[in-house]
Formats: structure tokens, C-alpha cells, sequence
């Protein structure tokens, strides 16, 4: 029987696709988080190195987030403030020696996000994490200054080693030990504006895993293999933690979510890279420490565990068994 | 023997942490008054559509069958109302687009029923006759998916049934048109489960209920031990999608269904608590499936649940509850997470429809996605949701099959979870829709 009228709409109602109701946790709130946890350790960096490292913070800030709105005027994109250029302007930031001309930390921040970020397509495109490859781009321009350390709380810049570099001779007597991680965990040594303070980044670490915005496994995994191997090879797990940018990078770049793989899987087998070439890199290598390249490795690998980690369907292996 | 069972939970899926329950869960189940015409649209389950054995002018009596089919996977459609067909129309179906036909019936006002015959001895009935009951009587699986329930009820014999699941799970929001039908049907509920039980005849028999309805949990436990039935219930954490089938299968038998299979491949049938209580009343009253509890809630007035006869207009329903309390708010069939927005106010209750929520319309730019890997988190298919809408952009529907699209049960919990606001589920139904296009073209 053919249909004899049709019933047609009556009201206008709003339609959207389900479902109908969303958790609320946005991009830009991820971003205001991460800039939450990073606020103990910029104060610490702050407290350390002075107005340096202020001068330092703010001009990769501004110029980090001026240049994403230029790049986004240029590539004819609407400009968002969801708080991914703040982030990247603060991690390069806690990168750098306090002792950095104010002009290559604009230069770097204008790399991060113009040419590491805005050039592969912006935030969820990139390869490489912003801050990390921007890093390398001023090791490799700006050599000297980028491996000149002051200590702490020092009005003048006495150019300091790092407790990494060739020329720190660790202490073997148990006092000089602990002074030492003692040093380490509130920051009085030299080094960049966010590798000083062990504790700050704790806390930052801890804001981060409670609210479940970065994935525990990854520092978890990349600190035990680095200290892992590095005991292995006689040398103390507690310095190795807390010094260079281990605690750093592991926390706060490893887990950047666009340059690390998706699954738990492939997160750890991410995290567990970083480790090795952190290690290698510190106990052969030229360059005293080894987290930035690492992870930055690491990166270009992401894509690739991606593709062959994945998650198992539920019901895979029965239907592979009744297929047999 | 124990009849509440250890609180099962499950590994993965999310905590939605405002169940909006409360609007409705203590508002006891009442009549909704009946309407002067009824749309009852032909398809109301998963299968065949009916047809119809009535045409324009016919007068017909509430609970008359008026639509069937000779297919096998399909289900007769009865009178909601005595009265006249007024037309057999059309309808675009909100879910899908297709158009369905449907019987308009005019009521004559006096809700003149067909007699009923009742069975005075249940237990003489052999598993065919009440296979038979249940068909004529049109039930089809209420919990939302409208699988016709005979099919359910005769696996093939080389699958044996172990195991019988009963559902009041009831997970997305909202939604309490079960809860109440345990608290007020529950002795119903369990004799027409216990009919489900004797035509299986499984080993363990158990009902499902989430933890946040522990008035329903315990009222049951006492009518098992006074009907003296062997159900067991296995109380389940609230997390979704704990309802759905398989993540049940998982969480109670430890076991997953094969992809693509049914929970009959592990040796189980899973029945919704309000698929029971139509068994019921189609074996002991022999009374055909016209009418359900539908939960009216969100932005109304006055939100209630409701006994309302298929075929109503969603307009009757939103103005018993006292009108929307939002000008622009989208009105929903089902719940907040998998319900389907309506277009037009006519469109009625059918067999499938358990709730019926307002909800201010909430819509998202699309952003691009940041990798944060929480849809894989919560899927508890095991899938890589985000995966599908990159393939789906780039037209390479052949890489979303190889990557197990059709596994999806489109719950929404990737969705619901994303930063990037990225309907990740419409990208899925795109795929599959596709999928299933090219499938056929071969």
C-alpha cells in the first residue's frame, strides 16, 4: 500500500549529533593546567637566578605567543588562546641558562612556534616537540652561551659546570654527598631556569599525574631506565635523577601528547627510548647532557609506534581462534 | 544460596559523574492520558519492517494486531488505542533518514480492548507456546536496540546458552524508566523473567543492576527469596557503558564476545528488564506490547516517568511534564550519551523509546586532535576512536575497517571525553554507513 500523506515537521527544533553532554575538559584547560604545574618551578627559577631569569621567562612568553598570532594571520587561521604558545614560551624558557641574550631567547621562541610548531600545521600536527626543538636550534647557533651556568644566587656571573659536565668531580665522602643532594633538590647548583630545583618540578609532576593530565608512565619509565643504566655503569642514581633536565623533560616535554604515542604500550616503549639514548648520551657522549635530543629522537619515532602499537579490540582473539 | 552477589566492576569505560537520576527516580509511574491520535510507525525493531493488515477506514481495537511480516527477524505491531485508521503516512526516521511507513490511528475515546486470553496454568505451557506468546505479542528488546526477542529466545543448538543475564543496568543518564519498573513491576519483571529462564534453561541466571540503585537491588532481593526463583544479582559499579552487552559479558563472565558475534557465542542471553516484564504480561495476560515506561526528564517543567501507548506524539509527553523550560533546547529520544535528537515534535513513542530528555543544545567547534590518547582510554571496545575521523576525513574507509570500526557499540564515551571537541562517533556511523554501502554494492 502506497503512503497517503507524509507528516511533516511541525516545530523547529535544534539538532546535534550525541553525545549530548561533554566532559568540559577542553584543550585550553589542558594547556592552563600544565601552566599551572609549571608555575612552582618558574617561581623557583625566579628565586634562584633573579631578574635574569624573569627577563628570560618573558621574552620567550611574548615572543612565543606573538609569533603564534602572526603565523596564524599569515597561514589565514583563526587565532586561539588556548594556552599551547604560553605553554611552549614557558618550557623554552626553563630550557635556557639565565645568562641568555634576551634577543636568542626571542629568536628561539620565534623558532618554536614559527618553524617547529606553525610550519608542520600547528597545534596536533607538529612532529617535534616546540620548546625541545627550538632548544637545539640555539645549541647548535648559539654555542657558548648555551652551556654558560652561573650558580645560583650569585650577583655576579661566576660561570659555573653543571654537576653533569666532565669537570664536576663527584664527592665519594658521605657529607659532601648529601650537601650535594641537598643542593640538587632545592636547586643551589647551576643550570638552566628548570633543571635547578628537583623539588619544584616534583610538585609540578604531582599537580600533572593527580588531575590526570599527563600520563604517569612516561617519567615513571624514562627516569628508571635512565638511572637504571647509569647505576650500571657506577654512578649514582640520586644525582643522575636529579640532575641536568632528566626530571625536566621527562615531566613536562615527554609527556607533550601531539610528539608522544598514543597508546600505554607504545607511551612506555617511548618513555623506556628516551631513557637508553638519556643514557648513552651522558656516559659517551660529547655533549653533557642528553635529554633534549633524546626525546626529541624519540619524537620522530612517535608516528611510526603509533602505526604498529594499538590497542586490542575486545573479542580479537576469540574471533582469530574461531577463524582457525 | 546468596542471592546479591559481589559488586563487579570494570576496567575500563568513565565515571559520569552527574547521573541527573534524581530528577526522577523517586516519581512513581504514571498514566499518561491518552492521546486523540496515534503515528505507529511499522519498524519499530531491528529487522524487516511489519505490514499492514489494516487499511484507511478500518476500525480497530486497542491490543489488535494491525502490522506483521512472514520474515524471520521481524515483530507484528498492534493498536495502541481503539478507533479508526485514519491513514497509513510516512515518516523519516530521526535515526537513520529512511522513511518508514505508519498507521495513523483516531481514537473513538473508549479505549475498547480485543479480549484477551490469559493463561490460568503457566507452568503447563510447553517452550513453544510461550515462543509463540512472545512473538504475537510483537516484544522486541526494550533496553533500546529492539532486537524482536523470540530470536534471542531460540539460539541455534550449537550454541548452548550457559548463562542468562537480566539488565536493569540502566548506565547513561538521566534515564529511569527501568528503575522504576523494578521498583513498581518489579514481581512482573521476575515471572517473565523466570519464562525467559525456562525456555533457555541456563545454569546461572543472573540480574544486572548498577550500585546507584540500591532500592531496586534490594527490593528484588526479597521478591527472589519470597517468588523463591533462582536469580541471582550481581550488583555492578556505575560506569559506562556497564549496560551495553558485551562490556556486561566482560564484567560478569570474565569473557568478550567474538567480533562481530553476539553474546550467544560465549553462551549467553541478555535480556532487558523491561523485555521481562512485556514477557509477562504476554504469557500470563496475554496482553500484546502497547505500551512502556518512558522517562520525561531534563529541561521540563515537571519531570516524571511515564506508562505511555506507542504511537504518542513526543508533544503529549512534554506537555503533561509542564512544557520545555528552554525555548531552543534539542529533545532527545534515549539518553544524553547515545540518544538521537528529534526534528519534529509528532514523531512518536515507539518500542524503543525509554526516555525522552530536553537538554539546551550544546554545540562545539571542531578542533584538531592533540593525540591525548583519552579515547583509547575509555574505549571499552578496545578501539583507537581517534583514528576514524582522521581516515574518515581522508576517505580511507577500507583502513577503518582493518582497524575494527564495526566493533564499535558508538556509546560515546570517546566523544564525550574529547578536548578537541571532535565528534569522534558521527565520524564512526559515517564509516560504517559507507562500509556497509560498499558491502552491499559487491
Amino acid at each position: 500500500m502506497m503512503p497517503d500523506k507524509a507528516v511533516m515537521p511541525a516545530d523547529e527544533l535544534p539538532v546535534a549529533p550525541g553525545p549530548h553532554i561533554w566532559r568540559g575538559l577542553s584543550v585550553k584547560r589542558v594547556m592552563y593546567f600544565v601552566i599551572a604545574a609549571l608555575i612552582p618551578p618558574l617561581a623557583a627559577s625566579i628565586v634562584l637566578f633573579g631578574l635574569r631569569a624573569f627577563l628570560v621567562i618573558l621574552t620567550s612568553l611574548i615572543f612565543s605567543v606573538a609569533t603564534e598570532w602572526v603565523t596564524k594571520k599569515l597561514r589565514n587561521k583563526p587565532f586561539i588562546m588556548d594556552g599551547s604558545a604560553i605553554v611552549t614560551g614557558l618550557l623554552l624558557a626553563m630550557t635556557l641558562p639565565p645568562t641568555m641574550d634576551l634577543w636568542m631567547v626571542a629568536v628561539g621562541a620565534i623558532f618554536a612556534i614559527g618553524i617547529v610548531k606553525e610550519a608542520f600545521g600547528g597545534l596536533g600536527h607538529n612532529i617535534f616537540n616546540p620548546a625541545l626543538g627550538a632548544r637545539a636550534f640555539m645549541a647548535a647557533s648559539f654555542g657558548i652561551q648555551m652551556t654558560t651556568w652561573i650558580l645560583p644566587l650569585s650577583a655576579d656571573a661566576i660561570t659555573a659546570a653543571t654537576p653533569l659536565s666532565n669537570s664536576f668531580v663527584f664527592s665519594s665522602r658521605l657529607a659532601a654527598r648529601l650537601a650535594l643532594y641537598q643542593d640538587m633538590l632545592f636547586g643551589n647548583r647551576a643550570g638552566s631556569l628548570g633543571e635547578t630545583s628537583a623539588l619544584a618540578i616534583l610538585i609540578g609532576a604531582i599537580i600533572l599525574t593527580a588531575f590526570k593530565i599527563i600520563d604517569w608512565r612516561i617519567p615513571l619509565f624514562y627516569i628508571l631506565t635512565t638511572i637504571g643504566i647509569m647505576a650500571l655503569f657506577g654512578q649514582d642514581p640520586l644525582v643522575q635523577l636529579m640532575s641536568g633536565g632528566l626530571m625536566l623533560g621527562s615531566v613536562f616535554m615527554a609527556t607533550d601528547y601531539v610528539t608522544s604515542p598514543i597508546t600505554h604500550t607504545g607511551r612506555i616503549i617511548f618513555a623506556v627510548g628516551c631513557g637508553i639514548i638519556t643514557a648513552i648520551v651522558r656516559q659517551f657522549g660529547g655533549l653533557p647532557e642528553g635529554v633534549c635530543y633524546s626525546i626529541l629522537v624519540m619524537n620522530s619515532t612517535a608516528p611510526l609506534i603509533d602505526r604498529f602499537v594499538r590497542s586490542r579490540p575486545y573479542g580479537l582473539r576469540k574471533a582469530v581462534k574461531n577463524a582457525a | 544460596m546468596n542471592i546479591r552477589l559481589k559488586t563487579r566492576s570494570s576496567r575500563i569505560g568513565v565515571v559520569l559523574p552527574h547521573s541527573h537520576h534524581k530528577l526522577t527516580a523517586a516519581k512513581p509511574i504514571e498514566k499518561l492520558p491518552l492521546p486523540e491520535e496515534v503515528i505507529i510507525p511499522l519498524s519499530q525493531h531491528i529487522g524487516a519492517p511489519a505490514r499492514a493488515t489494516v487499511k484507511r477506514g478500518d476500525k480497530v481495537l486497542t491490543g489488535q494486531k494491525i502490522a506483521d511480516s512472514d520474515r524471520p527477524v521481524s515483530a507484528p505491531i498492534h493498536a495502541s488505542l481503539s478507533g479508526e485508521v485514519a491513514s497509513i503516512s510516512s515518516l523519516i526516521s530521526p535515526a537513520t533518514g529512511a522513511t518508514i511507513e505508519a498507521i495513523v490511528i483516531k481514537s473513538d475515546g473508549e479505549d475498547k480492548w480485543v479480549e484477551l486470553t490469559p493463561t490460568k496454568d503457566v507452568s503447563s505451557l510447553s517452550n513453544e507456546d510461550i515462543l509463540k506468546k512472545v512473538r504475537e505479542a510483537g516484544i522486541v528488546g526494550m533496553g533500546g536496540a529492539t532486537f524482536p526477542t523470540q530470536i534471542k529466545l531460540m539460539p541455534p543448538k550449537e550454541k548452548p546458552i550457559d548463562t542468562i543475564i537480566i539488565n536493569g543496568s540502566e548506565c547513561e543518564p538521566y534515564i529511569t524508566s527501568d528503575h522504576r519498573l523494578m521498583l513498581e513491576y518489579g514481581e512482573e519483571m521476575l515471572k517473565g523473567a523466570d519464562l525467559v529462564r525456562k525456555v533457555l534453561n541456563p545454569q546461572t541466571s543472573f540480574i544486572a543492576i548498577e550500585d546507584n540503585k540500591e532500592d531496586a537491588i534490594r527490593h528484588l532481593e526479597e521478591l527472589i527469596s519470597k517468588l523463591n526463583l533462582p536469580f541471582q544479582i550481581v550488583p555492578l559499579k556505575s560506569k559506562y557503558p556497564m549496560g551495553a552487552e558485551k562490556t556486561l559479558v566482560k564484567a560478569i563472565l570474565n569473557k568478550e564476545v567474538p567480533i562481530g558475534g553476539l553474546p550467544m557465542d560465549v553462551g549467553a542471553v541478555i535480556q532487558n528488564v523491561a523485555t521481562c516484564k512485556a514477557v509477562y504480561d504476554a504469557v500470563y495476560l496475554g496482553k500484546p506490547l502497547i505500551e512502556r515506561i518512558v522517562t520525561v526528564t531534563g529541561a521540563v517543567r515537571d519531570p516524571k516517568n511515564l506508562l505511555v501507548r506507542f504511537g504518542t506524539p513526543l508533544k503529549n509527553l512534554i506537555d503533561y511534564c509542564g512544557g520545555k523550560t528552554t525555548a531552543g533546547g534539542e529533545v532527545i529520544i534515549g539518553g544524553p550519551m547515545m540518544g538521537i535528537a528529534q526534528f519534529d515534535l509528532a514523531f512518536p513513542v515507539t518500542k524503543g523509546t525509554n526516555c525522552v530528555l530536553v537538554k539546551e543544545a550544546q554545540v562545539f567547534a571542531e578542533r584538531d586532535c592533540i593525540n591525548c590518547g583519552r579515547c583509547v582510554e575509555v574505549c571499552t571496545m578496545g578501539l583507537m576512536p581517534t583514528l576514524y575521523p582522521k581516515l574518515v576525513k581522508k576517505g580511507r574507509y577500507d583502513e577503518c575497517k582493518a582497524a575494527y570500526v564495526d566493533n564499535c557499540v558508538e556509546c560515546g564515551a570517546c566523544t564525550y571525553g574529547c578536548p578537541a571537541n571532535i565528534p569522534i562517533v558521527q565520524y564512526i556511523k559515517v564509516a560504517k554507513k559507507e562500509l556497509a554501502r560498499r558491502a552491499q554494492k559487491k
